[in-house]
């Protein structure tokens, strides 16, 4: 039974594959053929040429690292603070922080565009990225590893002289990387897969990523299915690449983030 | 190796953290919070904070025609009330709802199947499920969008098989909302599954071998053991589930084209928002849409945080 289950999950990918295989005759031919009659690879050319697909995929991975490394300085330096730092107001400020994780995301476009459109930024590689840099997920998650630190190594660290950010930087922030590794897969992954906005900012293919960009496909060459096949394929392998690669902070970030909410 | 302390621990190093900061010089230790802040609290104030209050105002205006924003009053609250497409999406998303909350039992019973001992090849499994999980929307909607075709599609060739009627599963509109329903829950079962086999990986072995000693069956022990010690970790996964699934917005707009017939019957909230703030430039009502949504989602997580005291156990 978790045999057919496994076989349920995969097997559309498996059958994206053969049909992006086929030619555009075989696979209108009914019943579908299950192996391509004659390989041919021709489909994974062509998304290059009906789309400007090399210029969407920068733009993917721009909006991915753009977000990622955002997170990962920004949250990172507010969660040293509220996990090891004491201030005037500090409660109340991480409160109205994480105020920001129960907002729906669609509440808040139509300002956020504007915004992106005041800064003359729309169609640009920032648009996709500047908004998600902040995220109030991340800094619960990091604070959360902070917060498990022992205190003596900081004090140790201010003994031998070392100011705040010297040792935010060179004795805490590398005893949290399990968790700084955990944030940066979920943040590419969300990055990666993003849609909605980035319909919203950026209208001009030329500035799309992928994940818009394999949509306005859709409309094109709503029946050539082996070319919009060999685009998703081509388009989902990034996002499996660095799944499989770092399979162990996936899973530990999924199964933190809902076992210790 | 946990890089997420548990509640107890992180309260104590809290405390720890309270207590310790106040032995160095306080004014410097302030100012240099301040500044580990900053950046991320000028990125919430310009893109979060301020967008919120500006929403709130967007929804009592009108957008002109050569810009600016009229203030109305009400009346887009009253034009969402009274339009039809609004109950609509709404009783479209409640649907989507209901079936994206299936995927929870579904990965409940694929973690505790995960969880027999002497079964193999477990990090196999979970990759496998996962897989649909971590894919590109986009290339999950276009696939199904595939194997759903009327003409050429697999699921009509093999339904065949068993004598089932051939369908135009997402252009028919009784059946549109359940086929993208069902991809909705095939692509995020994975997800729940890695967070049921954490939690279910947490309750003590021990509980299990005295259950089996007593004869208990595995269907037994999944009922007095894995459920009710895993409630709490349910619990969080059905409010995650439940707020992601009133967004949805993604597989129906990658799946669905506007000459589709079924287009109505299948149109969520977030989608009809994005029709009415980017498509028709109804700013205004779009805002309010967003607005009237946000307390439905805070209406029902409510409701959840209240009924869990009749079923949700702390150990």
């Amino acid at each position: 039974m978790l045999c057919l289950g496994a076989l349920v999950m995969v097997f559309p990918f498996f059958w994206q594959l053969l049909t992006a295989l086929k030619s555009l005759a075989e696979v209108s031919r009914v019943p579908p053929t299950f192996l391509p009659d004659d390989w041919r690879g021709a489909s994974f050319d062509e998304v290059f040429t009906a789309l400007p697909f090399r210029e969407m995929l920068t733009n993917s991975a721009l909006n991915t690292l753009g977000r990622t490394a955002g997170q990962l300085v920004f949250c990172s330096l507010a969660a040293y603070a509220f996990a090891r730092m004491r201030f005037r107001g500090r409660d109340l400020l991480f409160g109205l922080f994480l105020s920001v994780l129960m907002v729906p995301s669609s509440l808040l476009v139509l300002p956020q565009y504007d915004i992106i459109q005041s800064f003359g930024l729309l169609n640009s590689a920032p648009a996709l990225f500047l908004p998600g840099m902040f995220s109030a997920f991340g800094t619960f998650l990091l604070r959360q590893a902070f917060l498990a630190l022992p205190r003596e190594l900081e004090e140790a660290a201010r003994i031998d002289g070392a100011g705040s950010f010297r040792i935010f930087w060179s004795v805490m922030l590398p005893l949290i990387r399990p968790a700084l590794a955990a944030l940066a897969v979920i943040t590419a992954m969300a990055a990666w897969n993003d849609l909605l906005w980035p319909l919203i900012v950026n209208t001009d293919p030329e500035a799309m990523p992928i994940s818009a960009g394999l949509t306005s496909l859709k409309g094109q060459y709503e029946t050539n299915y082996p070319v919009m096949m060999a685009g998703s394929l081509i388009a989902s392998l990034p996002m499996l690449l660095v799944y499989v690669l770092l399979q162990r902070h996936f899973v530990q970030s999924v199964a933190a983030s809902g076992v210790k909410g | 190796m946990s890089v997420f302390p548990a509640t107890a621990a992180a309260k104590a190093a809290d405390r720890r953290a309270a207590r310790g900061a106040g032995t160095g010089p306080a004014s410097r230790d302030q100012r240099a919070a301040y500044l580990f802040i900053a950046p991320l609290g000028l990125g919430f104030a310009l893109f979060y904070f301020w967008p919120m209050i500006q929403t709130f105002y967007f929804s009592f205006t009108e957008f002109g025609p050569f810009g600016g924003h009229t203030w109305i009053g009400g009346d887009n609250y009253a034009r969402v009330v009274k339009d039809v497409t609004v109950w609509q999406a709404l009783g479209n998303t409640l649907v989507y709802c209901g079936i994206g909350l299936t995927a929870l039992p579904l990965a409940l019973v694929i973690a505790s199947l995960l969880n027999r001992r002497g079964l193999r090849a477990v990090p196999l499994y979970r990759a496998l499920y996962f897989v649909p999980f971590v894919t590109l929307p986009v290339a999950v909607g276009l696939v199904w969008n595939w194997l759903y075709n009327g003409d050429f599609g697999l699921l009509n060739e093999v339904l065949g098989w068993f004598g089932v009627d051939r369908r135009y599963w997402i252009s028919d509109p009784s059946t549109a909302v359940f086929a993208i329903g069902a991809v909705m829950v095939w692509s995020t079962t994975g997800y729940y599954l890695i967070i049921f086999m954490a939690g279910i990986k947490g309750i003590p072995r021990d509980y299990y071998e005295a259950a089996e000693l007593d004869g208990a069956g595995a269907v037994r022990r999944f009922f007095t053991i894995t459920l009710p010690l895993l409630s709490p970790t349910i619990f969080f996964a059905s409010v995650i589930c439940m707020i992601q699934s009133l967004q949805v917005f993604d597989l129906i707009y990658i799946m669905m084209g506007e000459k589709n017939p079924a287009v109505g019957d299948t149109q969520s909230v977030v989608g009809l928002f994005y029709k009415w703030a980017f498509v028709e430039n109804a700013q205004g009502a779009a805002a309010a849409l967003a607005f009237l949504l946000m307390l439905l989602i805070a209406g029902l997580t409510y409701l959840q945080f209240r009924l869990q005291r009749r079923w949700v156990h702390y150990g």
